[in-house]
């Protein structure tokens, strides 16, 4: 045993560092200048309208949803920072996977707000994504837009694209094997995509502590051999910042990030009976309100001479107006038909299939 | 014309396409590198490059998932699924997403992917190796399912499968990979997804199967012979879609029908294909069609796997039974 040298516990046992989240903006509206992205005046004030605006929308959604003119509906408020900054650091040809409660991250990137009612409606041609829109419909099933994400980010590869994927879920979804799954052939593959969980601390109703006992969701990206960080998720330029960086290296080859964010949805987790008062004290709440991400940046656009109350009112009426617009198109498209979602079943309807839309036409006819 | 056995007939038909189309792209565990755990892609990662043909991690939903990314972005994906038991780890990916990506995306994205999985009983593998899942996936909107039975026709469903442009799961039954061989023509050639074959004509009785039941079911039909019986045998190729035409036909000639499947017996393909003999012939039939299939349990792996899986003697007694009802 002479050659074997006296270890000390430190040596093999494998840990993760404290970590800090990235914050730039704090929550009196001081930003660290040394962390500051470069955006220019204008995409400072494009970035206070889109979530000003998306708060708006999200508050008439909810309205439309309890009138019964929308289906599943799953509130963003609170979220706007983590969506709409993380969203505006892609180009257009970069592809957005998303989670359920993701639809203002497809919106912003193309999908026409009418066919995101269309969708919450169950009527297909919501989904009917438009050719240059780069985008997939919410996932249903919490985690499988991960792993289609290496799928995409493999295809943009091998095409030689400079392009990334970013994929969204949320501190549930990482507790799926499809979770580890993605990331880890994002690794293996070096694919260039962008993980990014939105830690709301609860799944519907179970809280993160009950999800897991690692100390964040950033180091399970550890595990998959990727680039981890943990952002504020309440600070729209640090998820402006997380996601630029990130889309960097995945255009260098770098490959993929895993993007915890901290952050905190204001409403229920969905419109279908969701009461959050069940699990949530009105304490944390309040305390999460402080952190709100447009109060915070409008503070640091007000000081900056770049937001009025003017443009925040203007804003307001813009997306009702839009909102009122766009569910007024989504009502007005024609019905689905039983005929037609056999016909999307596949590319030439099989004779079976071609029966069964028959007896269905005959049944029109009568 | 080359002699195949049905394993380098599925590898030919691979080597055709990735030849094709160079979207063609093959993956999935082992694949590349060792050619497969039963060396069906053995040679073609050297031959294509492993930016063709590679291997993945160990995981089926990560496989299933790239799939689906990959059909997204124009490739047409031929997934290796290495045995049927693991299907249920990306039963996600074929039922849940890549049936419905063209439902889901209005026509904008499809899934054009081959899941290629062995599967069938007879040669002493594992538990959880040999499952027959066709109704399972029968039962899915949007999936095509083929179960070759000779070597001829697995090279030209596989090329049908891996054209088409929606997902095909295509089952390799195990006992036929070597179990013997057969004619197959060079270069390409497509047997069509949806038809049937009637392998042996009759009179009397049709019996309606599909992979290795077809071999097992035609040695039956000529022991039938000697009693003066005389079997039709239909082998589908392809269970979804369900050629019932060429099934009808036969009833209509024959008026007695059984169907053999390895498969359990309850739902699944057999009581698929005797509901719809019932909605388009029952007229025409003189006894109650029967299922000769396995018992409703799990699969018998290793030692009573032989008395578990239906057999000639029992595709015998069956059609004795509709012959004297």
């Amino acid at each position: 045993m002479d050659n074997v040298s006296v270890m000390e516990k430190a040596n093999y046992e494998v840990r993760t560092n404290k970590v800090m989240p990235l914050s730039i903006l704090s929550l009196d509206g001081k930003v660290n200048e040394d962390l500051l992205p470069d955006l220019s005046d204008d995409q400072l004030r494009e970035l206070m309208r889109r979530m000003v605006f998306t708060r708006t929308w999200d508050q008439r959604a909810i309205s439309l949803q309890r009138q019964g003119r929308l289906g599943f509906y799953a509130p963003v408020s609170g979220q706007e920072a983590s969506m709409i900054g993380s969203e505006f650091a892609l180009n257009k040809e970069d592809f957005v996977c998303p989670g359920y409660r993701d639809m203002p991250q497809i919106v912003w990137h193309g999908l026409p707000m009418y066919q995101a009612f269309l969708y919450s409606k169950g009527h297909q041609h919501g989904g009917e994504i438009p050719e240059d829109v780069n985008v997939l419909m919410p996932q249903i099933i919490i985690g499988a837009q991960i792993v289609q994400s290496a799928g995409v980010a493999m295809g943009l590869k091998k095409r030689g694209k400079k392009n990334v994927v970013i994929t969204y879920t949320g501190d549930g979804g990482s507790s799926q094997g499809d979770f580890y799954e993605g990331m880890n052939f994002a690794g293996a593959f070096k694919l260039p995509v962008i993980f990014v969980v939105q830690n709301n601390g609860y799944a519907i109703s179970t809280p993160s502590s009950k999800q897991t006992a690692a100390e964040t969701i950033a180091q399970k990206g550890l595990a998959a051999g990727i680039k981890s960080v943990q952002v504020d998720g309440m600070d729209v330029l640090a998820m402006y910042k997380a996601v630029q960086d990130a889309a960097e290296r995945g255009r260098n080859g770098e490959g993929a990030t895993l993007i915890e964010a901290i952050t905190y949805r204001f409403g229920p987790h969905s419109m279908s009976g969701d009461d959050p008062t069940k699990y949530r004290t009105k304490d944390e709440e309040s305390e999460w309100v402080l952190k709100d991400p447009i109060v915070r940046f409008r503070q640091y656009l007000e000081a900056k001479d770049l937001w009025t109350e003017e443009d925040e009112t203007k804003t307001i009426e813009e997306a009702k107006q839009t909102v009122a617009d766009q569910i007024k198109k989504a009502e007005s498209t024609a019905k689905m038909t039983i005929p037609g979602l056999i016909d999307s079943m596949f590319e030439s309807t099989p004779s079976h299939l071609e029966e069964q839309k028959k007896a269905y036409l005959e049944k029109e006819g009568n | 014309m080359a002699q195949m056995t049905m394993i380098e007939a599925i590898k030919d038909a691979m080597r055709v396409e990735l030849e094709r189309d160079e979207n063609v792209l093959l993956f999935g565990e082992d694949v590349g590198h060792v050619g497969g755990v039963f060396r069906a892609t053995e040679g073609l990662q050297k031959q294509f490059g492993e930016d063709r043909v590679f291997d993945t991690p160990l995981a089926e939903s990560g496989i299933g998932g790239l799939a689906l990314g990959l059909g997204i972005q124009g490739f047409r994906p031929i997934a290796e699924i290495q045995f049927i038991g693991f299907i249920f780890e990306v039963m996600d990916s074929i039922a849940a997403q890549a049936s419905r990506m063209r439902y889901r995306s209005g026509g904008k994205y499809n899934s054009p992917i081959t899941f290629r999985t062995p599967f069938g009983g007879g040669v002493h593998a594992p538990e959880l190796h040999t499952d027959s899942l066709e109704g399972l996936m029968m039962q899915t909107p949007g999936i095509k399912v083929v179960v070759p039975s000779n070597p001829y026709d697995a090279k030209g469903l596989l090329i049908s499968a891996i054209r088409d442009n929606d997902p095909v799961f295509f089952m390799e039954h195990l006992k036929l990979y070597r179990s013997f061989r057969g004619e197959v023509p060079e270069g390409e050639y497509t047997v069509p997804i949806g038809k049937a074959n009637v392998v042996r004509e009759g009179s009397d009785v049709t019996i309606i199967t599909y992979g290795a039941m077809v071999h097992t079911s035609l040695k039956a039909a000529e022991e039938l012979e000697k009693q003066g019986v005389q079997a039709e045998v239909i082998d589908l190729r392809t269970l979804m879609p369900l050629d019932i035409e060429t099934i009808v036909e036969s009833v209509k000639k024959t008026n007695r029908a059984i169907v053999v499947q390895e498969a359990q017996k309850t739902s699944g393909a057999a009581a698929e294909i005797m509901a719809q003999i019932n909605e388009k012939a029952i007229l025409h039939l003189e006894a109650p069609v029967i299922r000769v299939a396995a018992p409703d349990t799990v699969v018998a792996f290793g030692q009573i796997e032989k008395e578990w899986l239906p057999n000639e003697k029992k595709v015998i007694a069956g059609v004795n039974q509709v012959i004297n009802f």
